[in-house]
């Protein structure tokens, strides 16, 4: 036992252990012990303690005066279009119970069933089935009424039955992602036996070519995610949720790549770094292409599927460029000719890709803008780790600032950027 | 509107949404029908119209409402409470009226409570029914939580228009109105205290009927004097999210109650409807009437019809006495001819049964 220890705090000596205590240490150990617990739980008693407090007294009621009435919010989840009318999913999104007294569709009152009854506690949800005719391709928009004449309005853009889940519609989804996520990632991945070729200005410039495209991803998908968060009820605190997916993930890839590293090294398996990255790559993008695949689902669920082919085509053009990020990093490994396993630029192409059908399947059936915030996010945060991981190991000894002033390197991450943003236009 | 593809919307905005839809996914998508008008035509159709539900008739009965004077619907030991009448040296009538202004919450669609002003717990309020050259006294106490008035159309002195800042009624207090009814013909009241628009679409507001001496009935449609049905329909509408639109449109304050409660009417006997437009917000409201024509006397102030028609437009004030008989028995829809005020509750039915048939 350490000196440090016997004059150490009641934590330090009960987690030292009983086996090297004598039995008159081990009693006041014991009795600290029980402090602990009541140090931890008292200021949790008075805690509450005052929330029954306030609860009984109500000071906010006293501010407010009697009949004050309740504060409301309901929110809109998913709605779909049938031909047995419009279904609308609602949450209450405000602290008091609300009731949905009349629904008005257009402008007029309209017949409704609520499954789950139309008084909603915080966070209760119903389904609202209104049997309205709606028209193909046009506007309309959902109204709530509720008992205290309060109106919540949901707006349905370009009115189009909702794809239901079948096999016909599984299919087009998993063609969608195929177009969107796999054939292009493919694709790109076709531009590794050129890696081989360059030379080491050459490799540089197509690294930053990389980055480039990496840090355009990375900020296309952070402000998507924010930007949808909005979109989240209020009390699901969509920012806060996109910020901690984020870093969920960065830190989350950082621990599976050092698995990923020691398992190799301890395998002493040859051109360990390149394909640890390449595979973080490929993960992360396989991330962005879900949240990406849940958004194209989801536009075709929301009725806004007029942005349908172009919209596609461009996600197309754009996600080439992933494929390239992916091998990047392997071409160091595989200098003069050598080529990797074909497998493993398959698995990659794959991991990268394949989400995408994933992402299209939930996005288009089970869509909630939650998802959508967290998938995105996830994208992000692993995006961001894959390109500091990059910048690392390109930039060698050298401080990165300094790496990132060369000449190839700073055309690289121009023409990436560029490119992307040239792509990006098309999708809008 | 677009939750996650905001970026991309441009191409919307620019137009380009037909270009893509001639591409072709949308429609590959899903297997869904080529024409999708085909697949979701609803069974019940029209039929889903309206509002879901019935409201408490307990506090305010649509029906009771439609043909009650000088609150006639109550017995009398409670009617003298509110309404005595006393005969004149001269033959007419001294009638008095007991009103009180108070705060309520109304039930407009079953379910949806709408924090009223009203007058005597009722909106709209108690109709007031005298013949030309009554005396009319209406004691008014305004127990509400702002000052209101009472402000009758009709001939009367500048101290009774109860209009100008003199003559608000603070909470609490009292007046005393008094005019002689003149002229004969369909009037209101309402309150004027300001701002006006709200001390109006919260619900004060009621119909104040001048009667013509001697014979009721006008020319037009025939039938016998003194057999006739009346019905009082206040055209009204309520701003329920305070935006200054409104959100539910009626006849006497309940959102689509005749659709589902249709007026009885007997074929061959005549009717008179009192219609008066109190709408706030919107410049006009109508009355248009399936299946058959009525006579129209504007204001009510001539025995003479100025008009024969389905369907009458009136501005917020103006009123009409209608008169027709019904020839057929069967439901006759009547409802705004704005269809935007129609499905929005402003929609009812009249049943016409032949005389002697109770059902």
């Amino acid at each position: 036992m350490t000196p440090e220890a016997s004059t150490g705090s009641a934590q330090a000596a009960s987690a030292h252990g009983a086996s090297t205590l004598t039995e008159t240490e081990a009693r006041p150990a014991s009795r600290s012990s029980a402090t602990t617990w009541l140090l931890a739980l008292l200021p949790l008693v008075l805690l509450g303690a005052l929330i029954t407090w306030i609860v009984k007294s109500g000071p906010a009621e006293t501010v407010r005066g009697a009949g004050y009435p309740p504060i409301e919010k309901l929110s809109f989840q998913r709605v779909t279009l049938g031909a047995d009318g419009i279904t609308a999913d609602v949450l209450n999104d405000g602290p008091d119970p609300s009731t949905i007294a009349q629904v008005v569709v257009d402008d007029a009152f309209w017949a409704f069933t609520a499954d789950r009854g139309t008084t909603l506690s915080h966070l209760g949800r119903t389904r609202l089935k209104i049997p309205y005719p709606w028209v193909h391709g046009e506007t309309h928009v959902v109204r709530l009424v509720t008992a205290t004449g309060l109106t919540f309005d949901h707006t349905i853009a370009v009115a189009v039955a909702t794809p239901m889940p079948s096999s016909a519609t599984f299919w087009t989804f998993a063609l969608i992602g195929l177009y969107v996520g796999v054939i292009p990632v493919a694709i790109g991945l076709l531009w590794f036996p050129l890696m081989g070729r360059l030379g080491r200005r050459g490799l540089d410039f197509v690294l930053a070519l990389t980055i480039g495209l990496l840090l355009f991803l990375l900020v296309d998908a952070a402000a998507e995610s924010i930007e949808s968060s909005a979109m989240v009820p209020g009390s699901f605190q969509g920012v806060l949720l996109a910020v901690f997916a984020a870093a969920g993930a960065f830190l989350g890839l950082e621990a599976f790549g050092q698995w990923l590293r020691d398992r190799r090294s301890a395998a002493r398996q040859a051109g360990g770094t390149g394909w640890v990255l390449a595979f973080l790559i490929a993960v992360g993008i396989g991330l962005h292409n879900f949240g990406e695949g849940l958004a194209i689902g989801a536009a075709f669920a929301l009725g806004e599927a007029a942005l349908g082919s172009l919209l596609i085509v461009g996600f197309t053009l754009h996600n080439t460029t992933e494929g390239l990020a992916i091998v990047a990093p392997l071409a160091r490994d595989y200098r003069d000719g050598a080529r990797p396993p074909i497998g493993t630029l398959v698995t990659l192409g794959l991991i990268g890709g394949v989400p995408t059908i994933a992402g299209a399947w939930l996005g288009g059936f089970v869509y909630s803008p939650i998802w959508s915030v967290v998938f995105l996010a996830l994208g992000v945060g692993a995006i961001a780790q894959v390109t500091t991981q990059i910048l690392g190991q390109v930039a060698g000894e050298r401080p990165i600032l300094r790496y990132l002033g060369t000449g190839p390197v700073l055309a690289g991450l121009t023409v990436g950027f560029a490119v992307m943003y040239v792509t990006g236009m098309l999708i809008g | 509107m677009n939750w996650s593809l905001s970026r991309r919307s441009w191409l919307q905005a620019a137009g380009l949404g037909s270009v893509i839809g001639t591409v072709g996914a949308v429609r590959g998508l899903a297997g869904q029908s080529a024409d999708p008008h085909d697949t979701h035509v609803l069974g019940h159709g029209g039929h889903a119209l309206g509002t879901v539900g019935n409201i408490d008739t307990s506090l305010f009965n649509p029906d009771t409402y439609l043909r009650s004077f000088n609150f006639s619907h109550l017995p009398d030991e409670q009617r003298v409470r509110y309404y005595k009448e006393s005969p004149r040296p001269d033959g007419s009538l001294l009638r008095e009226y007991e009103i009180f202004a108070v705060d309520r919450e109304i039930e407009i669609a079953p379910g949806v409570k709408f924090p009223a002003w009203t007058y005597n717990g009722e909106v709209p309020g108690p109709t007031i029914r005298a013949t030309e050259g009554d005396l009319v006294r209406v004691h008014f106490v305004n127990q509400g939580s702002h000052p209101h008035t009472i402000h009758f159309h009709g001939w009367h002195h500048p101290a009774m228009d109860g209009s100008l800042a003199e003559h608000q009624v603070l909470p609490g207090r009292d007046f005393t109105y008094e005019f002689t009814a003149e002229p004969f013909g369909l009037h209101l009241y309402h309150c004027h205290a300001v701002p006006l628009k709200r001390h109006i679409h919260k619900g004060l507001y009621g119909t104040f009927i001048v009667d013509p001496k001697g014979a009721h009935l006008r020319q037009g449609s025939g039938g016998q004097a003194g057999d006739v049905d009346e019905f009082v329909m206040m055209m009204n509408a309520f701003d329920t999210n305070f935006d200054n639109e409104n959100e539910v449109y009626a006849v006497n304050t309940v959102a689509h109650y005749h659709m589902h409660h249709p007026i009885r009417v007997t074929v061959g006997k005549p009717v008179r409807i009192f219609l008066v437009n109190i709408t706030e917000f919107d410049l006009i409201n109508s009355f248009h009437l399936h299946g058959m024509f009525f006579d129209v006397f504007r204001t009510g102030t001539s025995k003479t019809t100025s008009e024969v028609t389905d369907t009458l437009t009136l501005c917020q004030g103006e009123r009409a006495i209608l008169e027709t008989t019904f020839r057929y028995p069967g439901d006759f829809m009547f409802h705004a001819h704005q269809s935007e005020f129609a499905e929005l509750g402003w929609m009812g039915l009249f049943r016409a049964v032949e005389a002697g048939r109770d059902t």
